[in-house]
């Protein structure tokens, strides 16, 4: 039995050559197609993959033809297509599903997407008892990597750096109020994230009342006078600021009386403004956390950094895992688990079936 | 015949301590469960070396200054296992073990395990009196913990540093919220304790009683100065961490200066 993946990742393609092959195919086309005895098609924006397992040896070419149809291409990305074979098909998926092989290591929506295209498959009834064995291992896998790594461990953009450091301080989030200072993008997308995490309470002050009405809009939020933003502060618990104010905005002179008011509630300040909105010394105050846009860039690098020393933790688990994949495949199977080469190219694929 | 019980629970918390050095050294991922569950295991073999103890004492294993060690460090076990669950800060099982371990190694190598001169009679007020407050010195020992590990906390968020342990420690306002019911909870228990002491029947030593409401007023000054507002959230953690250490160090003098006066 021939246990094979084929696809393309942002390894190995450029967005615009991945997105021709990464419409949903029936996988009950490729197996009448193309012989395989079993298929489940994975299609994420950053990888186009067919599972499949087959008594003859399915060419690569085959399946990226299958991948292409109706699309108005060639094969002339054939090169971008790898091929994983036996263990090393195993080692693949497993590395796929713990996020190992992700573009940003750790991140978890992969195996999401991994559960869908298995559930996909089996409605097509694609999946039979090796994919099911096979997939049903890597979420095992998955879920053991995540829990004994710290390969999640730590957010790598700066929204996600400011949403992790808010709850860190304030838990909760649910019944923070957040206020948006300038209408920037970044602050959107980190308002959206913090409403991702339960933020109802959001305000939004920019010079133009406009701009903030039409922010406020988008993140659920109210727009406040531009006038009136200091005086937010003496209930606002996380403040979002990039207006481009050549001086800084918040000083400890104009933060002190607000802060006497706040019952010693902590108060978390990004400030993603470049030249800086908030004063430095602002950071020294009791109670307040402030961040710039160097002090996020900056974590979410040291998180990169530390998913990155995980990846070995990981590969570890993963090599105990495709052990005793083998080992079951054996047994049910009678005959040994292919060791594979890690890639083949097409031609030696195509010298492979001569 | 009672310390190999000591001894495997000193163990429990061993590897409690050691299972938290190498889990934050590895860079692997900490489950506060699984110390939940070592400091379990160790507190029932304390509850027994105890049990064993105070049944051949026939009172309350307080008569010498081992047997106050390894009560108090029952004690924190006790309100750790009580509050660490119920406020999901079952990490603080990571910063509890070690304070344990240490307590119950001391008692176990320090020659401080000498039977009392005359044989000490029941004495439920005295015993209700000594048991109380050493829970309460739990619950000061649990706030001193939770101090500790707001001030780490806040000093990774301050100063931009994260470390591996920044991922694992609870939340500064969950935090808080612990230390202070602590707090609370320990000063409830040692006023009952002080309270209780009056009712003893016997006569009360002066250095005793001063200690002890010294320790009694350091708290109370801590929890008013909170309620009024004087001290922020990070100068109460502090005090804790230095009541708790002055608490401790008088808890050591006492014992000394009376040394002919039982708990």
């Amino acid at each position: 039995m021939n246990l094979f993946c084929v696809g393309i990742s942002h390894h190995t393609a450029k967005v615009e050559t991945r997105e021709r092959y990464a419409a949903q195919q029936s996988e009950h086309d490729l197996r009448a197609e193309s012989g395989c005895t079993e298929a489940l098609m994975l299609a994420t924006c950053n990888r186009v993959e067919v599972y499949g397992s087959a008594v003859v040896p399915v060419a690569t070419e085959q399946i990226a033809r299958w991948l292409a149809r109706g699309v108005a291409g060639t094969l002339e990305d054939a090169s971008a297509f790898y091929r994983y074979e036996g263990e090393e098909c195993v080692r693949h998926l497993f590395r796929v599903a713990a996020g190992l092989d992700s573009m940003v290591i750790g991140e978890t929506d992969i195996l999401g997407q991994v559960k869908k295209a298995y559930a996909n498959a089996r409605e097509s009834r694609s999946v039979g008892p090796l994919l099911h064995r096979l997939f049903q291992r890597a979420f095992r896998v998955a879920k053991q990597v995540r829990s004994r790594t710290e390969i999640t461990r730590g957010a790598v953009s700066i929204g996600s750096v400011a949403v992790d450091l808010a709850v860190k301080i304030f838990g909760d989030l649910r019944d923070r109020k957040v206020l948006i200072l300038g209408a920037g993008d970044t602050s959107e997308r980190t308002a959206r994230a913090l409403s991702s995490r339960g933020v109802t309470d959001i305000r939004v002050s920019n010079r133009s009342f406009e701009r903030a009405e039409t922010l406020a809009a988008l993140v659920r939020g109210r727009a406040v006078s531009f006038h009136e933003w200091a005086l937010q502060c003496r209930e606002i618990d996380i403040v979002i600021s990039s207006t481009s104010a050549d001086e800084p905005l918040l000083t400890p002179d104009i933060l002190s009386p607000l802060i006497r008011e706040r019952s010693d509630q902590p108060l978390f300040i990004i400030d993603i403004a470049v030249p800086r909105d908030v004063a430095p010394e602002v950071n020294e105050m009791e109670g307040v956390y402030l961040y710039d846009i160097d002090s996020l860039q900056s974590i979410a690098e040291q998180s990169l950094a530390l998913r990155r020393q995980q990846i070995a933790a990981g590969e570890g688990i993963i090599a105990e895992h495709v052990s005793d994949f083998r080992a079951w495949f054996g047994r049910a199977s009678n005959e040994p688990l292919p060791v594979g080469p890690r890639v083949l190219d097409e031609a030696a694929l195509r010298t492979s079936e001569l | 015949m009672d310390r190999p019980l000591l001894i495997a629970s000193t163990l429990c918390y061993l590897t409690a301590v050691a299972r938290t050095v190498f889990a934050v050294r590895a860079r692997i991922a900490l489950h506060g469960r699984f110390n939940f569950f070592a400091i379990g295991a160790g507190f029932l073999f304390q509850t027994a070396f105890l049990s064993v103890r105070g049944h051949s004492l026939g009172r309350c294993p307080l008569t010498n200054l081992f047997e106050v060690f390894v009560f108090l460090a029952w004690s924190v076990a006790l309100i750790y296992l009580m509050v660490g669950p119920t406020y999901r800060l079952s990490l603080m099982g990571a910063f509890t073990a070690p304070l344990v371990f240490v307590l119950q190694t001391f008692a176990l190598l320090a020659p401080i395990d000498v039977p009392h001169r005359v044989r000490l009679s029941a004495n439920p007020w005295l015993e209700f009196h000594a048991s109380i407050s050493m829970i309460a010195y739990g619950a000061f020992a649990l706030s001193c913990v939770a101090g500790l590990m707001y001030l780490v906390q806040e000093r990774q968020l301050k100063t931009h540093q994260l470390h591996s342990i920044f991922y694992h420690l609870p939340p500064l306002t969950n935090l808080f919220a612990a230390l202070t019911r602590l707090l609370w909870l320990g000063f409830a228990l040692y006023t009952a304790g002080l309270v209780s002491g009056f009712f003893t029947g016997g006569p009360l030593p002066r250095v005793k009683m001063i200690c002890a409401f010294g320790v009694w007023l350091f708290y109370g000054a801590i929890l008013q100065g909170r309620h009024l507002r004087w001290f922020a959230p990070k100068r109460v953690a502090a005090l804790c961490v230095l009541a708790f250490s002055a608490a401790i160090s008088v808890l050591w003098a006492i014992n000394f200066v009376s040394q002919n006066h039982p708990m």
